[in-house]
C-alpha cells in the first residue's frame, strides 16, 4: 500500500518551469523581482501556469515548452546579466503527495542528458606549497638560535637539514620535537641521521590528512560558487574518496563552456593603493564588491595573486574585535615582505577577480534581434586597509566590522584562492538527444520483456501464472515507490536492473508452483499449495542472499550508472521475495482458500 | 513434468569439455587479453551523429593528419551514428572537444551525443577495484554457502562460478567484444544468478540425500537434478526473454551488458547441473556430510 503511494508521483507528467535567480548569490528573489517578471510577461501577453518564489529562486511554471522558451528569451532580454535564467522541468506532484514525502524519480545524466566531471585535487602540490613554508621558518629560527647549518632543502616532499656539529643537531632536533604536538596528534615525523647530522622532517599521516581536507574542503567552496554561477537547476557538487571532487551538472548543453568556468584559475590580487607620486599611467580606479558607488584608485602592479593564498580564517585581535588571518606561501610572503617594507602606511587593497559572461541583444544581419554572450573580467576590491608594519608570509587585517564580516571576507580570499591545483580525471557528457532516446529504448524493453514473461506464465501456469503475474506488476510498484522514496536515481544500467528483475522476480514463484506439482502427487490440494510454498521458502531465501550478497559488492565497488544497477538489483531482490512469496500466496489463498477442490489445475 | 535423464552418465564428457572451454579462455586471456573498454583503458570517446552517413575512412584520415594518429573510428548502432575513441594523452581531458570542433571545421558537421574522458590512473583503479571486488564477492558466497550447507557444496559452487566468470571473460576475449564497466557489472549479477541456480539445486540434493538414504548418491544427484529441471528450464526461458528484449530494443550502450547476461545465463544453467554435481562426484559427497545431528532424549511435538 504504501509502495503505491510513493510510486504515484512518477505517474504525473513534468511540466515546463523557469527558474530565476539574482546573479549575484549573496542576493535573494523577492517580491519586487516577482512584480517585474509577472508585468514584463503579462505585458507581452505570454500566459503562464503559476508563478511563485521558492528557496530564493522564482520559480515559473508553463503549459508547453513553446510557452518555456518563448518567456525565456523575452526575460533574458529584459533582465539580462542581472538574473540567471534557467530551463527546468517541474513535477506536477499534488500536495497531498508531496505532504506525505513523495516525490518522482531522479533521472541520472545518461537519462537527462548532462556533464558529470571527476576532478582530482594535487595534493602534492598543497604539501610542497607548505613545506616550502616550515623551510623558510626553520632556517629563520635555526639562524636566530645560531645553529650551523651546512644545507637544507627539500627533496622527495621530506625537509632536509644538514649540520656542521653536534650540537646544533641536538639543538635542532629538540626544537622539532616541542613543535611537533599539534592539535589532534604528532605533526612530523622525524627520520634522525646522526651519522651525517641530518635530520628530515615530513608530515605525519595525521597533519596529511588535515592538509588534504582543507585542500579538498576549501576547493569545493569555490566549485560551489562557480556551479553557482552556471545557472543549472540541480547542481551536485560533492567529494568523493580522499582527494576527488565529483560535479555533476544536468541538462547543460555546453560542456565546454561549464569546463571553462569550473576549471578557471586563481582570482584574487593584492595591490598597493595609488598615492600622489604614482603617475597617472600606472594606477587604475575600482569599486568596491559591496559598495559599487566607492571606488579607490590602485596602482597597476600586482604583489601577490591569489595563487599564493595558503589559507585565510576569522580571528579576534587584542581588544576583542574581528580580524582576518591571512597566510601566503613561500613565494608570496617574499613578495609581500619586499612591497611593504618602504611603503607602511600606505594602504593595501585585496581585488577580487571574477570571469563574468554577459548577454547583450544585438541586431544580426538578418535584422533578428539575438542574444550574444561575451564573456569579461570584473575587479571589485574586497578589503583596503592600511600597512601598519612589514608583513611576510602571515599576516591579519584588523578593523574589518563585525564577525559576520570578517568571515565574508575570509570566505572570499578563499574562493579567490585555489588550496591546491585540480584537474579534470573523468568527463561524461550525454547530449539530451541521447538521454531521451536512451528513456524510450529503456522503457520499450521493458514493455517488451514484462509482456512476454507475463504471457508466458499465464500459458504456462494458468491460475497460479495470473497469480505470480500480479505479484509481478506489485513488486514493479514497488521498486518504483522505493527508489523514490529513498531518492535513488534511475540510471539506463538501473532501468537493465529492472528488466532483469522482472525476468528472475518470476524464479521465486517458478520454484513454488514446481513445488506444489510435485506435493500434489502425494497429497490433496489444499495442504500442497500449503507445503508447497513453505518448502520453497528456505531455497529462494539462500537463493536470494547469496544474489544480494553480489548485488552489494556492485554497489560498493561501481561508479555512476553501475551503482544505479546495484541499487535496483539490490531493491528487486527484497521486493521480489515479498511480492512472490507474500502476495501471491494472499491471491492464490483468496481463489482456493477454505474450498474443498478436487483437482488443481498448475 | 516428469524429466529422468540420467546426468551423470555423461558427467565425464561434460567434464572435459568444462576443462577443455575453460583452458580455452584461459589461454585467450592471457595471450589476448581483453579488449578493455574506455572506462578501463582511459582515454577519450566522442560520440557524433549524422544526418547523412559518412565516409568513416574520411574522418579517420583527419584525424590522422592532424595528430590523432592512435584513434579509432567506427559505427555505433546505424551508420549514422559514429564512434571515435582516442587514446589517453597524458592525462589531456580537453581531447574531446578538439576532436568534435576539428570535424565540424572540416565538413562533418554533426550532433554531439556523448564525449566521455576517463584519465589513466581512475582506469587502472577501476581495473584494481573491479577485480578485487570479484574476488570478494566469491569469497563471501563461499563462506555464505560454507555456512548454509557444507564445505563440499561452497567448493561446487564457488568453482561453478569461477567457469563461469571464465568462460565468458574468455568469450569476451576470443572475439574482441569491448569490456566495460557495465559488463563487469553484468558479469557479478551473473555471479547472483548462477548461484541462485546452484543453490536451488544443492538444496534438493541435501533434502534428497537426508530423506532418501537407501539410494546410491549418482541416482540421488539424477533425481535431483531431474527434479529441479522444469524450475530450472522456466527460469532460465523467462530470463532469457527479458534478456533478449533488453539485447534487441535496449539500443547500443547496453548491447554488451545484455549480451554477457545472455550468456551467463546459458553458462550458468549449464554449470549448476554439471560443474556442481560433478564437484560433489568426484569430492564424494556421503550421507554422514549432510546428517542432521540427532536430538537427544525425547521430545514432544504438535502432530503437523
Amino acid at each position: 500500500m504504501l509502495g503505491f503511494i510513493y510510486a504515484l508521483p512518477n505517474l504525473y507528467p513534468t511540466q515546463p518551469s523557469i527558474q530565476l535567480a539574482y546573479t549575484d548569490t549573496g542576493k535573494s528573489a523577492d517580491q519586487s523581482l516577482l512584480n517585474e517578471i509577472q508585468n514584463t510577461l503579462d505585458e507581452r501577453n505570454v500566459e503562464y501556469d503559476e508563478i511563485l518564489l521558492r528557496d530564493n529562486k522564482i520559480v515559473l511554471k508553463f503549459q508547453n515548452i513553446d510557452q518555456q522558451l518563448e518567456s525565456k528569451t523575452i526575460l533574458q532580454n529584459k533582465l539580462l546579466d542581472r538574473v540567471i535564467v534557467a530551463l527546468n522541468l517541474e513535477p506536477t506532484t499534488p500536495d497531498w503527495l508531496k505532504d506525505l514525502g513523495g516525490k518522482p524519480l531522479k533521472l541520472g545524466l545518461d537519462l537527462s542528458g548532462g556533464v558529470h566531471f571527476l576532478l582530482e585535487v594535487d595534493i602534492d602540490t598543497a604539501q610542497q606549497g607548505r613545506l616550502e613554508l616550515l623551510l623558510d621558518t626553520y632556517r629563520k629560527t635555526f639562524k636566530e638560535d645560531r645553529l650551523k647549518v651546512n644545507s637544507s632543502g627539500i627533496k622527495d616532499l621530506k625537509l632536509h637539514f644538514t649540520f656542521q656539529d653536534r650540537e646544533s643537531y641536538n639543538k635542532a632536533l629538540a626544537k622539532y620535537k616541542t613543535d611537533s604536538p599539534g592539535i589532534n596528534g604528532i605533526q612530523y615525523v622525524i627520520t634522525e641521521r646522526p651519522s651525517s647530522n641530518t635530520l628530515l622532517l615530513e608530515y605525519s599521516d595525521i597533519a596529511l590528512r588535515e592538509i588534504r581536507d582543507y585542500a579538498v574542503g576549501q576547493n569545493l567552496v569555490t566549485l560551489r560558487n562557480r556551479v553557482n554561477e552556471l545557472g543549472v537547476s540541480e547542481p551536485i557538487v560533492q567529494r568523493q574518496g580522499a582527494n576527488r571532487i565529483v560535479v555533476q551538472l544536468p541538462g547543460v548543453q555546453d560542456p565546454t563552456a561549464a569546463k571553462k568556468i569550473i576549471g578557471k584559475t586563481a582570482n584574487l590580487e593584492f595591490r598597493l593603493e595609488a598615492n600622489s607620486r604614482t603617475s597617472p599611467l600606472r594606477k587604475e580606479e575600482f569599486s568596491f564588491k559591496d559598495n559599487e558607488y566607492a571606488t579607490a584608485s590602485l596602482e597597476k602592479a600586482v604583489v601577490v595573486t591569489g595563487d599564493r593564498v595558503t589559507n585565510a580564517n576569522t580571528g579576534f585581535d587584542e581588544s576583542g574585535l574581528s580580524q582576518v588571518n591571512i597566510t601566503l606561501d613561500m613565494q608570496g610572503g617574499r613578495a609581500m615582505q619586499k612591497a611593504t617594507s618602504g611603503n607602511i602606511g600606505r594602504g593595501l587593497a585585496v581585488l577580487f577577480v571574477e570571469q563574468k559572461s554577459k548577454s547583450e541583444l544585438i541586431t544580426d544581419a538578418n535584422g533578428n534581434s539575438i542574444i550574444e554572450q561575451t564573456s569579461y573580467i570584473e575587479k571589485n576590491i574586497i578589503s583596503l586597509a592600511t600597512i601598519q608594519a612589514v608583513l611576510g608570509t602571515s599576516f591579519r587585517i584588523t578593523g574589518v566590522g563585525s564577525p559576520q564580516e570578517a568571515s565574508e571576507l575570509a570566505l572570499l580570499l578563499r574562493a579567490g584562492a585555489l588550496a591546491a591545483p585540480m584537474k579534470f580525471v573523468e568527463e561524461r557528457t550525454v547530449g539530451p538527444s541521447l538521454g531521451k532516446e536512451n528513456i524510450e529504448l529503456g522503457m520499450k524493453s521493458i514493455v517488451i520483456g514484462l509482456t512476454l514473461v507475463v504471457l508466458f506464465m499465464a500459458f504456462y501456469y494458468r491460475v497460479f501464472g495470473l497469480a505470480a503475474n500480479i505479484s509481478l506488476f506489485i513488486n514493479l510498484v514497488l521498486i518504483t515507490g522505493i527508489m523514490s522514496l529513498l531518492g535513488a536515481t534511475l540510471t539506463l544500467p538501473g532501468i537493465a536492473g529492472i528488466v532483469l528483475t522482472v525476468g528472475m522476480a518470476v524464479d521465486a514463484n517458478v520454484l513454488i508452483f514446481a513445488r506444489i506439482r510435485e506435493e500434489l502427487k502425494e497429497k490433496d490440494p489444499q495442504s500442497a499449495i500449503r507445503d508447497g510454498f513453505s518448502r520453497a521458502f528456505i531455497t529462494i531465501l539462500d537463493a536470494n542472499i547469496t544474489t544480494l550478497i553480489a548485488a552489494l559488492i556492485l554497489y560498493v565497488i561501481g561508479t555512476g550508472p553501475v551503482k544505479g544497477f546495484a541499487i535496483t538489483l539490490s531493491i528487486g531482490i527484497i521486493t521480489s521475495m515479498f511480492t512472490a512469496i507474500m502476495c501471491t500466496r494472499a491471491i492464490v489463498n483468496l481463489v482456493y482458500g477454505n474450498k474443498n477442490i478436487k483437482e488443481l489445475k498448475i | 513434468m516428469n524429466f529422468k535423464f540420467q546426468f551423470m552418465k555423461y558427467r565425464k564428457v561434460a567434464g572435459i569439455a568444462s576443462l577443455i572451454i575453460f583452458l580455452v579462455s584461459v589461454l585467450s586471456l592471457s595471450f589476448r587479453g581483453l579488449s578493455l573498454g574506455l572506462d578501463f583503458s582511459g582515454g577519450t570517446l566522442v560520440e557524433i551523429t549524422y544526418e547523412n552517413p559518412v565516409n568513416l575512412e574520411a574522418i579517420r584520415e583527419t584525424l590522422v593528419i592532424n595528430g590523432f594518429q592512435d584513434s579509432q573510428v567506427v559505427n555505433f548502432g546505424t551508420n549514422l551514428d559514429v564512434l571515435i575513441k582516442v587514446a589517453d594523452q597524458n592525462g589531456n581531458s580537453s581531447i574531446g572537444d578538439a576532436v568534435y570542433s576539428l570535424l565540424n571545421s572540416n565538413g562533418f558537421v554533426g550532433e554531439l551525443k556523448r564525449v566521455e574522458f576517463v584519465g589513466p590512473q581512475v582506469g587502472a583503479e577501476l581495473r584494481d577495484q573491479g577485480g578485487l571486488g570479484m574476488l570478494v564477492a566469491l569469497f563471501m558466497i563461499l563462506m555464505y554457502v560454507a555456512f548454509r550447507f557444507q564445505y563440499k557444496f561452497a567448493l561446487g559452487a564457488v568453482t561453478a562460478l569461477g567457469h563461469d566468470v571464465v568462460i565468458i571473460l574468455g568469450l569476451f576475449s576470443i572475439f574482441a567484444w569491448d569490456f566495460d564497466l557495465t559488463v563487469l557489472a553484468a558479469l557479478l549479477a551473473v555471479i547472483g544468478y548462477s548461484l541462485n541456480d546452484t543453490i536451488v539445486v544443492s538444496d534438493r540434493i541435501r533434502e534428497n540425500f537426508r530423506t532418501q538414504r537407501e539410494m546410491e548418491p549418482q541416482a540421488m544427484i539424477d533425481l535431483s537434478l531431474n527434479q529441479t529441471l522444469g524450475r530450472t528450464i522456466v527460469t532460465s526461458l523467462t530470463t532469457l526473454l527479458v534478456l533478449f528484449a533488453l539485447f534487441i530494443f535496449g539500443g547500443e550502450m547496453i548491447k554488451g551488458f545484455s549480451l554477457a547476461l545472455i550468456l551467463g545465463v546459458l553458462v550458468g544453467t549449464y554449470s549448476s547441473i554439471y560443474v556442481v554435481a560433478n564437484m560433489l562426484m568426484s569430492l564424494t559427497l556421503i550421507q554422514d556430510d549432510l546428517a542432521i545431528p540427532e536430538p537427544e532424549g525425547a521430545d514432544f511435538d504438535e502432530l503437523p
